[in-house]
Formats: structure tokens, sequence, C-alpha cells
């Protein structure tokens, strides 16, 4: 009996949702292994390398220590707020990875040798795309969740009732807050070369560009774009040289001071799934998506999917890279860098293509 | 499936909404009108404008209730005061004609409404921009940018006596 229409999307959505948020858990828990692996060659150390081959175990003993840990609350804490925080956070980083495409489409195989309970018919030759919720304004949704972001840190920095905390969460807020102008700006040439707000339309508006070869890809066409793009999502996520809301020498441990245990891994939790969401959108946006860039390799199906992949892969690379690499920058700075340079940069930038698409068209 | 989350937005909105102006820390009270435009944003997509519902979200929701909490969280404000102020019970009366109003009005929309699924219209953000950036709005629009600009600008010249 095949289910009707209805109940086969709700199905694919399903198995979507659980892959999606299954794989994002599993890569969080591998990235904060390879982090400090990484982070520890680029210092001539060895890193965790006891647990498992070569130390691949880790993040399960770290999550099994952090979960028997004792879960500590302040008395004056707000309750309500305290144990809210981490739930907005973890909320908002796994709406935003909702209406991102991951790969390319792709048509489901024929495969009669499984039985029709594993692999029913109306599943053959369907094209789909691992994305879950296909939305018009696909960029804007993720705009609207990264804005609500925010809260998250307001709500653990203001409701622990600590003035490490508080302070934490304020400069951290302020610094996400300056951020996001900078973000949505470096979005709108991006649009406007595209005409739409939706993500698998800009992944192939940059295929047609220049013959097909990389050169039409955003990072080339719209690269002040990337570059503030790049520096405003770095700081989004709170990553080094932006990576003062955990000021450790200044605010203990800025935002997330009283939080412990399993509170605490799902703050790190948020705060890994949206660097691994900036990658993913960095690359469908500017980097060609899952196109090869060389015309005649192939793009589709499975390789479309290694080369999706490979892109994700060097932007977290690079986001470790820069970790290991850049000291943090200075409250005072950071406001001048936002405010006085990206901004700016991002506006001017927006008038240039603006001229450019009016009198050239797309 | 529409009538379920349309039911669930409005009561999350209206609930949200009491708790506002019930509760005495001001703090909560902006806690709950984050929900409340959050709820709005979902009736905006309903009503199949995406668009609206996203810049509900980042315009209210996401950037100007964080400047309230901001200024909230700065002042360290505790509580409000219990005791009603002075002329308290004129402005409870001039509440109660002001609700009674608004009940009023909406009770004559709801007569006049003819049953029946809503027209359908266009709120597509393409539809959007072309009634925005037609001559009828467009200097009405460019205006009101201006006019936001000078805000701004002013209440920097306000806040830094040495610019």
């Amino acid at each position: 009996m095949t289910p009707s229409p209805l109940v086969q999307e709700l199905i694919l959505a399903a198995i979507k949702v659980a892959l999606v948020i299954g794989a994002l858990q599993g890569l969080f828990s591998l990235m904060t292994w390879i982090e400090r692996r990484t982070l520890a060659f680029m210092q001539f150390r060895l890193g965790p390398n006891r647990t498992g081959p070569i130390g691949i175990l880790q993040p399960i003993a770290d999550g099994i220590k952090l979960f028997f840990k004792e879960e500590v609350m302040p008395a004056a804490a707000n309750k309500w707020a305290f144990l809210a925080a981490p739930v907005v956070a973890v909320t908002t980083s796994f709406l935003a990875v909702a209406v991102l495409p991951y790969g390319p489409p792709f048509t489901l195989p024929r495969l009669e040798f499984l039985p029709e309970w594993l692999w029913p018919s109306w599943l053959w030759g369907r094209s789909m795309q691992l994305q879950i919720a296909t939305i018009d304004v696909g960029l804007l949704f993720i705009f609207a969740i990264t804005a609500l972001g925010v809260y998250g840190v307001v709500l653990a920095g203001w409701a622990a009732n600590n003035k490490y905390s508080l302070l934490g969460g304020l400069r951290s807020s302020a610094q996400m807050f300056s951020y996001e102008l900078a973000l949505g700006m470096s979005f709108v040439g991006v649009i406007m070369l595209a005409g739409s707000f939706q993500i698998s339309d800009i992944v192939n508006s940059q295929m047609s560009r220049a013959g097909g070869w990389f050169l039409g890809w955003n990072c080339f066409q719209q690269l002040p774009a990337f570059l503030v793009y790049f520096a405003a999502a770095t700081a989004e996520v709170a990553r080094t040289p932006f990576d003062l809301p955990e000021g450790e020498t200044e605010l203990v441990a800025g935002f997330h001071t009283e939080y412990s245990s399993m509170r605490f891994a799902l703050i790190q939790m948020a705060e890994y799934v949206n660097m691994i969401t900036v990658a993913v959108l960095a690359t469908n946006l500017f980097l060609g998506g899952w196109h090869s860039g060389i015309p005649g390799v192939p793009s589709e199906g499975l390789f479309g999917f290694v080369f999706w992949g490979g892109k994700v892969a060097a932007l977290l690379f690079v986001f470790i890279w820069l970790r290991g690499t850049v000291p943090r920058f200075r409250y005072d700075q950071l406001m001048h860098f936002g405010w006085k340079v990206l901004i700016p940069v991002a506006a001017v930038w927006i008038l240039i293509t603006a001229t450019g698409v009016a009198l050239a068209g797309r | 499936m529409d009538a379920i989350l349309f039911y669930a937005a409005a009561a999350l909105a209206v609930g949200s909404a009491l708790v506002v102006i019930g509760q005495k820390n001001p703090l909560h009270s902006a806690f709950a009108l984050i929900v409340t435009l959050g709820s709005l944003a979902v009736i905006f997509g309903l009503l199949g404008s995406p668009f609206i519902a996203a810049l509900q979200v980042i315009v209210y929701a996401g950037a100007i209730m964080v400047l309230f909490l901001f200024v909230l969280m700065l002042l360290n404000v505790k509580r409000e005061a219990d005791a009603p102020g002075r002329g308290a019970r004129t402005l409870g009366a001039v509440a109660v004609v002001l609700v009674a109003l608004l009940f009023a009005q909406a009770g004559a929309v709801l007569v006049r409404a003819e049953p029946g699924p809503a027209p359908a219209f266009d709120a597509s953000t393409r539809r959007m921009a072309e009634i925005l950036f037609s001559p009828q709005f467009l200097y009405v629009f460019e205006a009101t940018s201006i006019l936001i600009l000078a805000a701004l600008v002013g209440a920097i010249a306000l806040a830094k006596k040495e610019l």
C-alpha cells in the first residue's frame, strides 16, 4: 500500500531532520577532538591521544565526564531564565540549519532487491535534496534566527546573577549585535546577483558565470562581501580573534561562568553547531556550493557531495587555524573594526554591486 | 494544519501579551514581549508573507528587544514600585474606556465580515518590493529612511557632547 503524498512528505521530512540533527551532533563531538588535536600540533604538542586509537574516542570520554558532573545553580540565580538559556541557545542553533541545502539534488536509486518495507517503491527514482525546509526567504530566515541567537547569551549572562556573567553577557551580545549588521549587509550583493533569497538558487547562479569556472563563484565575484562575511561570521560565532565572550583573563568565562555539567555542554554544542552553520552557509553562498568549478568535472550526485563536504571541511579547518594563529582583539578594537571598517566596506560594496547590476543586468 | 498553527500562535500571542502587562519585573515583561513578537511572525508566515515574518523577527524580536533588554540589564531595574502612583484611578478609567472601544471595534469587524475563505492576495517578496518601490510609495519610503537616519544622528549628538 502506498501512503498518501502528504504522509510520504512527512516521512521524508522526519528522516531528513533525524539525519541532519544526528550528523550535526556527531560532527560537533568530532570537531571538539579535531580542534584540540590540530591546535596541539600547531603548538608542538600532542593533544588528546590516549582514548581509543589516536584519541578519537575522547569526545565520548568528555561526554561521560560532563554527564556525571554536578549541576550547580547559584542560589541567587533566576531559576527559570537560568534553565531556559541553554535551551534557547541550542534551539536557535538547530533551527538555522533547517533551510540550508546539504549537498546537491540527487535521485534515489531503484533498489528492487530490498524488501518493500525497507525501500518502498514510492521512493524509487524520486529526486530530492538534503534540505529540511525549502522556503521562499531562506537566507532571511537564517538571518532572523541568528538575530534570536543573541537571547541565549543575554539570558545566560543575566540569569546567573553573577557580575562576571552579566558583564560577559552584555559584552557578547553587544558584539553579536554589532557584527550582525555587517553580516546582513554582506549578503546583499550576493542576493542582488542571484535575484533570489533561496539558497539553492544562489548556489546555482554561481555555476553559470565565467563559463562554469570557479572564477564565477561569489568568493571571487563578490570578494569584498566574502571577506566581510568571513570576518563578521567569525565574530558572530565568537571564534578567535573575536572570542571576547570568553576572555578568561578578565571575565572568568564570560556569560557561561556559572554553567556546569550538561548545561555547559549544551552551550558548547550550540557554539559548535553555529560554527558549522556558518561554514555551510559560506560554502553555499560564496564557494559555489556543490559545483566543482571546472567545466567537465561532474558535480552531480556523489561528486557534488564530495566537493561540498570538502569545502565545508576546509572552512572549518580555517576556523581552527585562525584560533591557533591570531591573538584576541581588545574590546575597543573589536567595536572599531565592526562599525568603522566592516560596515562602511559592506555599504560601499553594495553600492558598487547595485550599480553593476543596474547597468549590466545580471 | 494551518488552522491549528494559527490558533496556537494566536493563543501564545495573546497569553504572552497579558504576561507583558501583568508582570512586576520589567525583564520578565520584556521576555514575554519577545514571545508575542515571535508568535506574530508565525501568523504573518501563515498569511503567506514569509518576508514580513522574517522582518518581524529580525527587526522587532532581534534588534529592538535586544536593546530594551540591554538597557534594563544595565540599569539593573529590579521591580516596579508596588504602590499605585497619583492619578492611577483616572488612568484606569481611561484604560477601561479604551479597552471597551477596542472590543467594540473588533466586534463590529466580526459582525460585518463575510464568512468564507480570505481573499487570495500576493504577499511575496517580489510583490512587496514592487509596491514599496512604485512611484506611489517610493518618496514616502525614502523620506522615512532619512527620518530614521536623522533620529540616529540626533541621538548620537545628544549622547556625545564632544564629537
